[in-house]
């Protein structure tokens, strides 16, 4: 019998059980996020329109890049003041 | 019987002999002499029964020589208290009577003859002992392979390979692989993307067993693995962008040649354990202890199959222009690596310049086109030049910075070639840029040079890069630590 050894960092995953999905987009603050890829911007208008045409509040955001991370600062942000958020990934 | 700990050695004369050696069997007289003068006792790694006279102990398991780190046989001991005070290898007259106290020992016997080699650093039995005597220094998690089971098939199973099969990562493999380095097995080299666990010495030499690496792979594998995981590099966004990029390691110095790293003919080919290992380990460890596997955090749109490996050795001792390591502040001579987050290699041909201004602006014509020849700026490149184009250079007496200032003076272009719809192309640089007189193909120092590849040939390889800068990923350069 061969024992080996775990390349792995051995951590455990934790499952994080989604919010329920709001039965209703009114009066809530829906959270915009543009990575900064080319024509993000274009997407994230037009879903803006979208949104408050049927009543919701939207918040726009940006991360510096879309090559790293959102900042913690921006994630804690955008998760104090939304309850729904929207991402464009534009790829 | 398995000792853990070192077993005591009697006070007297001890003398650890084997039945294989020649000059064991010439010392046996002198043993008897000893026997029969002093407090002598003798341990014997092969056959118990010798010597026949004096008896000997049975060290068969090779406690009494791995924890007394017996490297040849004869060794002679003194031991006082329980404490070695003094010891000889092989047979010297002078210092066998000087150690033991006794006079006119061995005669008949040459007045030295060397030993033979102890069993315990036998290197078919080492890496075995190290785990039986030394086991207890690895702490990483064991997995039992039932015996109905195949080793690498269960680790094709449970994710761990990147399409090729993995060497199982036993006990005697990764404590064999930790020789290579000073560096203790729980030290923390870094973090690692996606997941960000800090990774120890242990995790990084149990990657490189998998990848295939030799022992003296390691350092350059630490090395590679603390250039690539920080945030200068990037390495969460270099695995995670849809491009076809990863870290291509370029190494340089004596020790690239002390391992046999390949730096000319096919330096960026298959054939070079080196080479091909030290790149594997380090996609290894991003993929196994930092959760980096391709469909996952890894999103690239074709990938490219240097992301199995991607390691060469620069052709530093021969280079007319020096080593990317020197260019980016390393001395002459260290050894040393850059992690470069770029895509597989394109070709440069020209064939027909032989004239550095020819060359220079030829190359030129080349670069302008990598990833899209309206698009500047963003991106950073490696010229890997074989000798056939670098000496057209050096004939010249061009050195490093003139031949990148040559080249870059061919790459600036007006803002109105380059515009979003300029050529009836709507890819390009932003609106903005439209009015700019003349904007480069490269940041400053953006473009870089190496050297490898074999005698014949007038090409060169293009390494092109990824997001460049604070908004992607810096290339990196460190010294190797051993």
């Amino acid at each position: 019998m061969t024992t080996i050894l775990d390349p792995t960092s051995g951590r455990k995953v934790v499952e994080r059980e989604r919010l329920a999905r709001p039965a209703s987009l009114v009066g809530l603050t829906v959270g915009l996020l543009d990575i900064s890829k080319p024509r993000g911007d274009v997407f994230l208008d037009r879903i803006e329109q979208r949104l408050t045409g049927i009543g919701a509040n939207v918040k726009r955001y940006i991360k510096p890049t879309f090559a790293k991370l959102a900042p913690v600062d921006l994630r804690h942000q955008i998760a104090t003041e939304c309850q729904v958020v929207i991402e464009a990934l534009a790829d | 019987m398995t000792a853990s700990t070192a077993p005591l050695l009697p006070d007297g004369i001890v003398v650890v002999v084997k039945r294989e050696c020649e000059t064991c069997q010439m010392v046996v007289p002198v043993l008897r002499e000893l026997s029969e003068a002093i407090e002598l006792h003798v341990y014997t790694q092969d056959d118990p029964d010798f010597p026949d006279a004096p008896a000997a102990v049975s060290d068969s398991d090779l406690a009494v020589s791995w924890f007394h780190n017996i490297e040849t046989v004869p060794t002679v001991i003194r031991v006082a208290n329980g404490v070695e005070t003094n010891r000889t290898a092989g047979w010297m007259r002078s210092a066998w009577e000087e150690l033991t106290g006794v006079e006119d020992l061995g005669a008949d016997l040459p007045p030295m003859r060397p030993g033979c080699g102890s069993m315990s650093v036998d290197p078919d039995l080492v890496d075995g002992l190290r785990v039986r005597f030394g086991g207890s220094t690895l702490s990483s998690r064991r997995i039992e392979v039932a015996a109905a089971e195949d080793e690498f098939e269960m680790m094709f199973a449970r994710g761990w390979t990147d399409g090729l099969p993995v060497v199982p990562p036993t006990d005697a493999r990764v404590m064999a692989m930790l020789e290579g380095t000073g560096r203790a097995p729980s030290d923390i080299v870094t973090v690692v993307p996606p997941n960000l666990d800090e990774i120890t010495v242990e995790k990084v030499a149990i990657a490189a067993v998998m990848a295939g690496c030799k022992p003296e792979y390691l350092p350059w594998v630490l090395t590679a693995v603390e250039a690539a995981c920080n945030d200068e590099f990037n390495m969460h966004g270099v695995l995670a962008t849809t491009m076809p990029v990863s870290p291509v390691i370029v190494c340089s110095g004596p020790g690239t040649r002390a391992i046999g790293m390949n730096s000319g003919g096919n330096a960026l080919g298959q054939g070079n354990r080196a080479n091909l290992t030290i790149g594997r380990a380090l996609q290894l460890v991003v993929r196994n202890f930092g959760g980096g596997r391709p469909g996952e955090v890894d999103r690239a749109t074709h990938g490219h199959p240097g992301k199995v490996s991607f390691c060469f050795a620069e052709a530093d001792d021969t280079s007319p222009y020096g080593s990317l390591a020197v260019e980016h502040g390393i001395e002459p001579e260290v050894d040393a690596l850059t992690v470069f987050a770029g895509e597989g290699p394109q070709g440069f041909v020209d064939q027909l310049s032989r004239e550095p201004e020819s060359l220079a602006s030829s190359m030129a014509a080349r670069l302008q086109a990598i990833q899209h020849p309206k698009l500047v700026m963003m991106f950073d490149a490696i010229v890997v030049m074989g000798p056939e184009h670098a000496r057209v250079f050096a004939a010249a007496g061009w050195d490093r910075n003139r031949i990148l200032t040559e080249v870059n003076s061919h790459l600036n272009r007006p803002g109105t070639d380059l515009v979003r719809g300029a050529h009836g192309i709507t890819e390009g640089v932003p609106e903005a840029f439209g009015e700019a007189e003349s904007l480069p193909k490269f940041r400053p120092g953006g473009l870089m040079l190496a050297y490898a590849g074999g005698g014949a040939g007038l090409f060169s390889q293009i390494i092109a890069g990824w997001v460049n800068g604070d908004k992607g990923s810096k290339p990196v350069t460190r010294a190797v630590q051993y």
